[in-house]
């Protein structure tokens, strides 16, 4: 077995399943999102606003946070380990990619919840 | 296509500082005949000219090579089938170091097949006689154990190049679900269990390079597939 | 000292096929410091072209199935000169090897039942020749030899052995009382040149189709191994007897397998008539192989033969239909297609009789040891010198070998000469050390061709020496041509003893390694010819125009070539089986 300590769950079945799952719930987000605007051609701040009120699309736009920051640690830990052979620039990019997640996230939480 | 232009990838670690293309006529006399001939007449030209071949029949593995920008064996191979404007391009199989010519050193390739432990295991006392097996449950390793461990599904494999030591590749995979698949081992927890790893198996990306190439016209992103299924199935 | 690094083992096995690889792991189970010396990758051995499968009664297909019936098959099959003692092991302890490689997980096809798929082969009947055709080979589809050898490599695996993959062995190294000692070997990808010592050395290095110019053998048989116990001046026996396959697809020499003609098909002639009822009216197209080779050529030399030279026949399967050759025969459909450019389920295989086996080798009892013959031509081990495989001449093939013996012989007597050795070298082996000039005298080859520098070619002289052997020793053999031949080889031996090699780097040169197997080709051709020549009779393979009939007054006997004089003598044939009756010389029908 290879160990790998930078991969989060050090196991490439979760892995696989968190990036389909996660796919799968960013794929139902987009179509909700989409048919949404399809449906309100003449949307303005306060539908849109009125729709992040509901706790059930706080709920469900959360999980694709979620979902979509764990695809892109999952895929952009993937594309690091085949690309950079330097330990340093890989560990380096690593850690500013999960940074970058992390602030994201906080901010996409805060975006939801802190109105 | 009485002349044939070959052009042929050259690099001798005694005398080359870098590896070059040489290029060579071949007279084929008109004939449809396969790689590996031309290599022979070839090395009739020039002696020093290094490749690897043995059964000459497609089933020994010896002579993968990339043959006008596919992997496949010379020795299966017409010219009909590759040669493109009467000009063919010979180059060692992509991603593995090349000793000397054609000649690429397989040892990482050869280690990833021994780490799957290629071979039955089995707990059980064993009979008098042989072990039964149903021609259906025979029929399972059909497409699996014809491997002929040419690495032209391998050296085709863009996660295998990036990953050689840590992704078993297609080969690996194919032969280790050949004894997954095997009714009469019992190894089945312990061959998973060194599988579940991001790399050893989910370094596949399923872009099916290997079944593009397999000169055996074998399905190594299927039994990929089928491990990643048990191993699901066992971890959940 | 020698400044060459050497290696020590306990036991050297030079050649990675079924044999070397069966030897060897009985050796690494038992514990013994063994390394197996290839050539080739070990897969990439010839064993994995042997397709049909591994005769031996097992009685999957008949439960009444008795070895000692394939043993009568095979005596008969030899023409009567396989030493019944060595038929009778191969036979009777050929299911246990069967089994084995079961257990190892050779993926055999099955019966309903579960048991192991048996088709029926050449040459092969129930109850002693009585009870008409038996299916006695054991078959994983027709890839047979493929999954016996990867299983071998892949139990070498398990137990540990140590593989020196990509090393040629040069020649062997005697000591002072001319034991054999090691070899000197060359690592094919640096180039250094080693002295590997070892109590036991064995020889599994293959036949040498490849001193004819047709032939179903790999570009790597050339023989090594009897041309290096022939320099050392190590007798070969039966070296006359080479097997033609009855179907080496036309042209390209590529083998399809007897198994074909045992699940149905049949050979026909341009006129579509299946020729084979009129010479083997009983088996037909199973009759064993010198004879249906035989009946082909006669076709073709009385004008029958098909194409626009009339020089081949057809092997016709499109009536099995194409779910019984997809199961059964998908490796020959593949071939069939690449090489002959023809689909089998609709078309025949244009088909030739193709040089194929060596039956003879160097002698040796059934542990595998070698043997020569003292002043007063009784035998002698030589010590510290093993063969097993086609290499060998035990001898159970005789002058005939029956198809799928091949694979048996390989696991039987590989795992019997591996026993032995594990035992002698228990009791203790203590040999002389070579000394500097015994490293030297091994050396000698080597060091002519890297000093070489000016000669002829080597493609040049194994094409010259191909077709001596093509027009001179095939299927039908004359006098008067084999003297032309013998002549002519002594030529060319002259020929490539000045040889020339132009390139002399060290990095996989290959150039080194085809000059250096050039030799041994040249040594089993001259073998070849001068037994061929001095054998006065025709008896399984070998079949002289000149002396159409079979001698069981002067030539019941083994041949032995002795390279030191050039001369052929004689060995006598063991009639002395164990525990069954000896099977008396007859006619020999099919």
């Amino acid at each position: 077995m290879v160990t790998s300590i930078t991969s989060f769950s050090r196991n490439g079945v979760s892995d696989w399943l968190m990036q389909r799952v996660s796919a799968a719930v960013l794929a139902v987000y987009t179509v909700f999102m989409v048919a949404y605007l399809l449906f309100h051609p003449d949307l303005d701040y306060y539908t849109w606003s009125g729709l992040f009120e509901h706790t059930w699309m706080r709920i469900f736009s959360l999980l694709a946070f979620i979902s979509l920051a764990a695809h892109a640690w999952v895929g952009l830990w993937t594309v690091t380990t085949d690309y950079l052979k330097s330990t340093y620039q890989r560990v380096g990019a690593q850690m500013l990619i999960i940074l970058v997640i992390f602030v994201y996230l906080v901010w996409g939480i805060q975006l939801l919840w802190g109105a | 296509m009485s002349n044939l232009q070959v052009s042929i990838y050259r690099y001798n670690p005694e005398t080359d500082a870098a590896p070059y293309m040489q290029e060579f006529q071949v007279d084929t006399k008109g004939r449809d005949v396969m790689v590996l001939d031309v290599l022979h007449l070839m090395k009739e030209q020039d002696s020093s000219l290094a490749f690897r071949r043995s059964c000459r029949e497609g089933v020994c593995g010896s002579d993968g090579m990339n043959m006008n920008g596919r992997n496949g064996l010379g020795c299966i191979t017409p010219l009909s089938e590759v040669v493109k404007n009467g000009k063919l391009v010979l180059r060692p199989l992509p991603g593995l170091p090349v000793i000397r010519d054609l000649v690429v050193d397989m040892a990482m390739f050869y280690k990833q097949y021994e780490r799957i432990q290629p071979y039955l295991q089995n707990d059980e006392p064993e009979p008098a006689i042989e072990r039964l097996q149903s021609p259906e449950d025979r029929e399972k390793l059909d497409g699996l154990y014809e491997c002929i461990l040419c690495a032209c599904c391998s050296t085709a494999c863009p996660s295998f190049w990036w990953n050689p030591d840590k992704f078993v590749g297609p080969a690996g995979l194919l032969q280790s679900y050949r004894f997954l698949a095997d009714t009469r081992d019992t190894a089945t927890r312990e061959r998973l269990s060194d599988l579940q790893d991001p790399f050893s198996v989910f370094r596949c990306r399923g872009i099916m390079n290997c079944v593009a190439f397999c000169p055996k016209g074998l399905n190594p992103t299927r039994a990929i597939g089928k491990i990643r299924e048990m191993l699901l199935a066992d971890a959940t | 000292m020698s400044n060459l690094r050497s290696l020590t083992f306990d036991a050297i096995i030079i050649g990675g096929g079924g044999s070397g690889l069966r030897a060897a792991l009985e050796l690494a189970k038992s514990g013994k410091q063994t390394a197996v010396l290839s050539k080739v990758f070990p897969t990439r051995s010839h064993t994995v072209s042997a397709q049909g499968g591994i005769t031996c009664a097992i009685g999957a297909a008949d439960p009444d199935d008795d070895w000692r019936w394939h043993m009568y098959d095979t005596v008969k099959g030899s023409d009567y000169i396989a030493d019944q003692d060595a038929a009778e092991y191969l036979c009777s302890e050929g299911p246990k090897a069967v089994f084995e490689l079961e257990h190892m997980g050779l993926p055999f096809s099955r019966f309903d039942n579960g048991r192991i798929y048996q088709r029926p082969f050449g040459g092969q009947s129930k109850n002693f020749g009585e009870g008409g055709q038996a299916a006695r080979t054991c078959a994983a589809a027709d890839r047979t030899g493929h999954a016996l050898l990867h299983t071998l490599y892949q139990n070498n695996l398990k137990n540990n052995t140590t593989f020196l993959n990509e090393w040629y062995a040069v020649d062997l190294v005697k000591n002072a009382s001319g034991d054999v000692v090691g070899c000197i070997a060359m690592c094919i990808e640096t180039g250094e040149v080693v002295h590997v010592k070892s109590k036991a050395t064995v020889l599994a290095t293959g036949g040498a189709g490849r001193i004819y110019a047709s032939t179903t053998n790999a570009l790597i048989n050339t023989g090594d191994g009897v041309g290096m116990a022939l320099r050392a001046g190590f007798p070969m026996q039966d070296m006359e007897m080479w097997q033609f396959h009855p179907t080496g697809i036309y042209g390209a020499g590529t083998l399809v397998t007897e198994g074909c003609r045992g699940e149905g098909g049949y050979l026909i002639n341009k006129d579509g008539e299946r020729f084979m009822e009129r010479y083997a009216p009983n088996a037909k197209d199973l009759a064993s192989r010198d004879v249906v080779s035989r009946s082909i050529v006669m076709e073709i030399l009385d004008g029958r033969g098909a194409g626009e030279n009339g020089d081949h026949v057809f092997l016709k399967l499109d009536h099995l239909g194409e779910e019984v050759l997809n199961k059964r025969l998908p490796g020959i459909c593949e071939l069939s297609k690449t090489f002959a450019h023809v689909d089998p389920v609709t078309e025949p295989i244009p088909v030739v009789p193709t040089c194929h086996y060596m039956m003879g080798g160097i002698p040796t009892n059934i542990h595998g040891q070698a043997i020569m013959q003292d002043d007063s031509g009784k035998d002698q081990i030589v010590n510290g010198l093993f063969a097993c495989g086609e290499a060998a001449c035990v001898s159970v093939h005789g002058a005939n070998r029956l198809g799928g013996n091949s694979l048996l012989d390989l696991v039987v007597f590989g795992r019997s000469a591996g026993r032995f050795i594990e035992g002698a070298l228990n009791e203790g082996i203590d040999y002389l050390d070579a000394t500097d000039a015994d490293i030297q005298s091994a050396m000698k080859r080597l060091e002519r061709w890297n000093g070489s520098e000016d000669g002829e070619s080597v493609p040049d002289l194994k094409r010259a020496l191909q077709d001596i052997m093509q027009t001179d020793f095939g299927v039908f053999r004359e006098e008067k041509k084999m003297q032309e031949g013998v002549k002519r080889l002594a030529e060319l031996r002259e020929r490539i003893n000045n040889a020339y090699l132009p390139d002399k780097s060290n990095a996989f040169n290959t150039a080194r390694v085809e000059a250096l197997e050039l030799d041994n080709l040249m040594e089993v051709a001259e073998a070849t010819a001068i037994s061929a020549l001095e054998r006065k009779e025709s008896r399984g393979a070998h079949s002289r125009y000149d002396h159409p009939d079979r001698d069981d007054v002067n030539w019941l006997k083994h041949s032995i070539y002795c390279p030191k004089t050039k001369q052929l003598g004689k060995r006598d044939v063991n009639f002395r089986p164990k525990t069954v009756d000896t099977f008396e010389p007859k006619i020999r029908t099919y």
